[in-house]
């Protein structure tokens, strides 16, 4: 069985489709990148595959649970329980410091714990770096922070909405790392990225434009 | 961790490093905290003060013998009466004995009394001269004053006789003073002239063993009381002592005490209308306040749902900073409203009042609840946050 299976799903906004009778299949431990231009409905797909939307049509089959039939408080607890989700603008809770940030989703989903939020500020290498606010960080810290709070409660799945996008080379690479070390570690990873070379580095590329996949490429090697 | 550690944790922070954020909320808590325990404290502590402002009007209790008491007030009669009220709401004891005497064959009535006692009870009589401070010396009315000529260091020689009493003018057979072997003569020194501007001012006024050294023993006509407590209080006094049969007619004096209970009355509607209205105002602030923090806060509100967090743990959280800052705008109030309910007091009743640590409690518990209640509106608002409107990209 699929980790995920969108089944010919359609988000409807009055005349406007945002998604068009898309299906897709990611299976676990897979690293899929999707790619298209802006409106090509990427936010919209990411928006359902991370429970914070419902198709108008068809079926998301979350490790075979579908989420497109279910109300929004569970929608909530599925999230919690089997998403990690990292942002392009970061999100960060401006007044807690790195680790109070890590240890808030600890707190949403089970019990806080400061041995282990550490850990995952360990592992993006900001073990030093935790106990300074947001604003004292830089860009890639910042994402990197946002990378160990999605990792923390060991998501099923980590969805990455344009991840680098706000990030230099520099901070690109070291967030690129920790993707490819995640997912060498079985983590499911889903990016949408504008940016062919962080789509080349995922094992497959989904192409969505005008709501619907245009283009489904298997990258050669993954880099 | 726990949970609830982790949750003070939070909002502790959001408290202390959004500080700027915060403080005009703190603000109006602290300001309507101050207001309502200040005003609180006045308001328990307005019937004492204006209490004490009007025993300065005389007294408000009277006792008399009863009906069917035929020994009358006596000494241990009165005793027993007065155990029925608290010593510490007894202002002032003025037991009375009025008996007709004769200066120079006119008959004058004397009164009986402890001087120092009318001194509390009637705080308001001027007396011109000095006020009694030894057997043999007397006020004397303003009044009487005049029709005897007679003034400060004068001495009059006062005949108790009954036969005297009878028949005034018989004694003008007998000019020599002591000549009548029943009369009794004894020759008093005016210290002071009492100006009453009332009945006081017709009357002698002498100690009680003055009296009963030229009247002989005798039981008391009336006691003035001045008691300092509330309306109720002194009809449950009343009611108590005329339920006991202990030989005394109680009475309250109702000019004094409905005046008192008029203006009390008034005076606490007043403070208890000020204070509400300074909580509407305080919970009018706390609302607007939360409002802008709520909508300030919509993609933190949108990051904590996408990170799993029910609408209910949102609105909890967002009470408990409410509540928080509730919490520390009574604590602080609480003292300062005890400066102010000071201030008040020292600059319109020119007497200090004492902290009442109740009071701490209570203004801790109902800014919490105030803000409580000004915070449901704001954090209604999270529950209607969409993350993924509020978080979308660029």
């Amino acid at each position: 069985m699929s980790l995920l299976e969108l089944k010919d799903v359609s988000k409807i906004y009055g005349p406007l489709k945002a998604l068009d009778k898309v299906s897709l299949t990611v299976e676990e431990g897979e690293w899929v990148a999707i790619m298209g231009p802006s409106g090509s409905g990427k936010s919209t797909m990411m928006n359902i595959i991370s429970c914070l939307d419902t198709p108008t049509e068809g079926q998301v089959l979350l490790d075979g649970v579908d989420i497109a039939k279910e109300n929004s408080k569970r929608l909530t607890e599925i999230r919690r329980d089997k998403i990690g989700l990292i942002f392009q603008q970061f999100h960060l809770v401006n007044y807690l410091t790195a680790l109070e940030n890590v240890m808030v989703a600890q707190y949403y989903h089970s019990m806080p714990d400061e041995a282990e939020a550490m850990e995952a500020l360990e592992m993006v290498g900001l073990k030093d770096r935790a106990k300074h606010l947001p604003a004292q960080l830089s860009g890639g810290e910042q994402q990197r922070v946002c990378i160990a709070r999605a990792l923390t409660n060991h998501p099923e799945i980590m969805l990455a909405d344009e991840p680098t996008g706000n990030l230099d080379e520099a901070n690109e690479n070291i967030v690129l790392d920790l993707f490819r070390q995640l997912h060498k570690a079985g983590t499911t990873l889903i990016v949408v990225t504008h940016d062919p070379e962080v789509a080349d580095v995922a094992g497959r590329t989904i192409i969505l434009e005008h709501g619907k996949i245009k283009k489904e490429v298997i990258n050669s090697k993954e880099k | 961790m726990k949970k609830r550690t982790m949750f003070f944790r939070m909002i502790t922070a959001s408290l202390i490093r959004r500080r700027s954020r915060m403080f005009i909320a703190l603000l109006a808590i602290a300001v309507g905290a101050t207001i309502l325990s200040g005003l609180t404290t006045i308001y328990y502590d307005v019937p004492r003060q204006m209490g004490e402002q009007f025993r300065n009007y005389g007294a408000n209790m009277i006792f008399m013998a009863s009906a069917l008491n035929e020994e009358g007030l006596t000494s241990d009669i009165l005793e027993q009466g007065l155990t029925q009220i608290p010593d510490s709401k007894i202002v002032g004891c003025a037991p009375y004995r009025y008996e007709t005497v004769t200066i120079n064959n006119q008959p004058v009535i004397v009164a009986g009394t402890d001087l120092q006692g009318v001194s509390k009870t009637s705080p308001y009589w001027f007396v011109d001269g000095e006020w009694p401070s030894s057997n043999g010396q007397i006020l004397i009315g303003k009044q009487i004053a005049e029709t005897l000529s007679c003034g400060i260091g004068d001495t009059l020689l006062m005949t108790y006789s009954e036969e005297a009493i009878e028949n005034p003018e018989q004694p003008d057979e007998v000019p020599d003073r002591g000549l009548n072997a029943d009369a009794v003569n004894i020759e008093f020194t005016i210290t002071g002239i009492l100006d009453t501007g009332g009945n006081e001012e017709s009357y002698i006024f002498m100690s009680l063993e003055d009296i009963s050294e030229l009247t002989g023993e005798g039981p008391y006509d009336v006691c003035e009381l001045s008691v300092s407590a509330s309306s109720e209080e002194l009809t449950g006094y009343v009611d108590n002592i005329t339920s006991r049969d202990l030989g005394i007619t109680p009475r309250l004096v109702k000019r004094v005490t409905q005046s008192e209970t008029t203006v009390l009355t008034k005076l606490q509607s007043l403070v208890f209308l000020v204070t509400i209205v300074v909580l509407m105002l305080m919970m009018i602030c706390v609302a607007t306040t939360m409002m802008a923090v709520v909508t300030e806060r919509r993609k933190e509100i949108g990051l904590r749902k996408a990170l799993g967090a029910s609408d209910r743990s949102i609105v909890v959280e967002f009470m408990g900073e409410g509540m928080m800052l509730g919490a520390v705008g009574g604590l602080i109030g609480s003292f300062m409203g005890f400066a102010f309910a000071q201030a008040v007091s020292v600059n319109v009743f020119n007497s200090t009042i004492t902290l009442r640590p109740i009071l701490v409690p209570i203004t801790i518990v109902a800014s919490v609840i105030v803000t409580g209640i000004a915070c449901l509106i704001p954090v209604r608002r999270t529950t209607e946050v969409n993350p993924a409107l509020v978080l979308k990209g660029e």
